[in-house]
């Protein structure tokens, strides 16, 4: 295989119900950074029903080209159908570079694809870079947290091409959209082997749509084993409200029914970044740290002071979240009043 | 029903420490336990078993002490166990591994294989579906539910972030399961007793359908550039004062950053 073959940087554009996920606009961003190192082009593969519209939008955020396969076999996520695509598309362009949301979908294709292309993955990335490999030539060293966030790993393919990697929703920066930018906007047609459809959607349940998506917040009030009980979460929940932000969770709060598994931060659950995260009554176990420590400002609230939360947070109050949020949820409701 | 179920040993990674001044894992005395999405997998093959009956072959690759866990899963109800240990695996990354694995089961007759959605010393969630590829079988991951239908298909529900797909699959196929959906059952004393009488058969490269030039560190495209401690970014103040004074830190803290 020559490396030299194979160029430009490619991000498979999720969406669901036809709405681009924002993790395709996050990678786009970091494609963008990629390719303007190794001087090649961004390009987006749009697969769905209906959605070719969409395209330009891609663009917008910085694909310089987007691969669109319309058709109503896409209509939905299923393994088989997808893979077949992108299965043709990479074999027939040869990408450098492929990324994926670490999402449900993302995880299920990009490792089916690495086995039929014989190709390198890496999961769940949190850092991409290029830099120089042994032969001269330029390689993407993606980091990743291992053994449940207790270490970091990088990791590179030397010796083949395409490098894939899936990368963490809520990691990587979007681009800023700039309207009326340019690109070139491509029809895939696939050939399908239908033979091999062997897996039948019956229907899709919807979670309830009542939870906004923790990851798409502002300010989080996050709880943990601390505020015991659904009771508790009320008192966050009231905070969460006067601010104008939302209620997520620990692992043991989800596991033990108290919490939906939807609202649990860390490294089973989402990876949050926003402005102000409070964390009231969690420990801070190193794979609840793995989900917030890169929020803007960390407040934590807990009586132990020797809890590992307070080596993340900007300021720690060593306290009764039981009685400090219902006070500052009152105070704030004063001082918003003003 | 033939059913081979893929299990991991892995070290317990809620237990793992960091050494603060070498910044390695200190893996002493962290116990080695089965995955815990793997155990979740073996507890659906026996689900099977006990509502269809079936043939259940436990797997795993890994050094001759991971013969533990697949005692384990005799003693859960496992029906045959088979490790394979050989210094040519050594080194493979999730592609070499799961080809391993897949020589393995072309070996056997099955009709379903399970495995538990991702391990926790990786978290890669790459081995199952990368193992469907190279069995060419149709794959679900992230299955939070499997029953047989009268027609022998299977009815799977899969988990997704804002909804759960439910799926119909027919003929042979790979599942990868998720822990939390399937409470694994305690080992009885029966069957610590019978697991003890039974063999943990192992086996080496040359005993699966497989080019040992694609096994091991050389069948693997990724390699491992470095691994160092997470940074951890320096604390902030921290104060144990009265009710009163800490809701005065917040607000003032919440108005200097803007957000009230």
């Amino acid at each position: 295989m020559d490396k030299k073959d194979y160029k430009n940087v490619f991000v498979f554009a999720e969406q669901r119900e036809g709405v681009i996920q924002p993790v395709a606009f996050e990678l786009l961003g970091k494609a963008r950074d990629l390719a303007d190192v190794l001087q090649q082009k961004v390009v987006a593969l749009l697969l769905g029903c209906g959605i070719k519209e969409q395209a330009q939008c891609l663009v917008e955020h910085g694909a310089d080209e987007v691969i669109v396969v319309d058709t109503p076999e896409l209509k939905d996520y299923l393994s088989e159908q997808y893979s077949q695509v992108m299965y043709q598309i990479i074999e027939q362009r040869k990408p450098n570079i492929v990324l994926y949301g670490a999402t449900t979908i993302g995880r299920d294709m990009a490792p089916r694809l690495a086995s039929r292309l014989k190709a390198g993955l890496t999961a769940d990335c949190t850092k991409l870079e290029i830099q120089e490999g042994a032969d001269g030539q330029l390689d993407l060293h993606s980091t990743r947290p291992a053994f449940g966030g207790n270490l970091m790993a990088t990791i590179v393919c030397p010796n083949t091409r395409p490098q894939m990697s899936t990368v963490r929703p809520g990691v990587m920066q979007k681009m800023q959209r700039q309207p009326g930018r340019q690109g070139v906007i491509t029809d895939f047609k696939p050939n399908f082997d239908t033979s091999k459809f062997k897996v039948k959607l019956v229907e899709t349940i919807k979670a309830d749509k009542q939870m906004a998506d923790i990851a798409e917040a502002k300010y989080l009030i996050a709880g943990g084993r601390g505020v015991h009980n659904r009771e508790g979460f009320d008192k966050l929940q009231a905070l969460a409200d006067v601010i104008d932000g939302q209620v997520a969770s620990s692992r043991a709060m989800v596991d033990n029914g108290v919490m939906p598994h939807e609202c649990q931060v860390g490294q089973t659950g989402k990876t949050v970044r926003p402005n102000l995260y409070m964390a009231c009554g969690i420990s801070g176990a190193i794979q609840h740290l793995a989900g917030m420590e890169e929020s803007d400002f960390i407040i934590a609230i807990n009586k132990d002071k020797f809890a590992p939360i307070f080596s993340v947070a900007d300021l720690g109050i060593v306290g009764d979240l039981h009685k400090i949020v219902p006070m500052l949820t009152e105070r704030l409701k004063k001082e918003l009043e003003k | 029903m033939k059913i081979i179920v893929c299990v991991k040993q892995v070290p317990d990674t809620t237990e793992i420490k960091i050494d603060p001044v070498k910044g390695t894992l200190i893996r002493d005395g962290v116990p080695s336990i089965m995955n815990p999405d793997d155990k979740g997998g073996l507890e659906l093959a026996l689900r099977l078993k006990d509502q269809h009956g079936a043939h259940v072959t436990v797997i795993s690759m890994g050094p001759p002490q991971a013969d533990v866990i697949l005692r384990e899963a005799l003693a859960m109800g496992a029906d045959r166990a088979i490790l394979l240990s050989d210094r040519k695996f050594a080194g493979a990354d999730t592609l070499a591994t799961s080809y391993a694995l897949s020589g393995l089961c072309r070996t056997l007759d099955y009709d379903l294989i399970i495995a538990g959605r991702q391990a926790i010393d990786g978290d890669t969630a790459q081995v199952g579906p990368e193992l469907a590829e190279h069995l060419d079988l149709p794959q679900i991951t992230y299955v939070a539910d499997a029953r047989r239908l009268d027609n022998g298909n299977l009815l799977v529900h899969k988990e997704n972030e804002d909804s759960v797909q439910v799926l119909e699959v027919e003929g042979k196929c790979l599942l990868t399961v998720l822990a939390s959906a399937f409470e694994p059952r305690y080992m009885s004393v029966a069957g610590i007793m019978k697991a003890y009488e039974r063999e943990v058969e192992v086996w080496g490269a040359d005993r699966i359908d497989v080019d040992e030039s694609k096994l091991g560190l050389a069948g693997s495209p990724t390699k491992v550039f470095k691994s160092f401690p997470k940074a951890l970014k320096a604390p902030g103040e921290v104060h144990e004062v009265s009710e009163e004074e800490a809701v005065e830190l917040i607000v003032n803290k919440l108005k200097e950053k803007h957000i009230i």
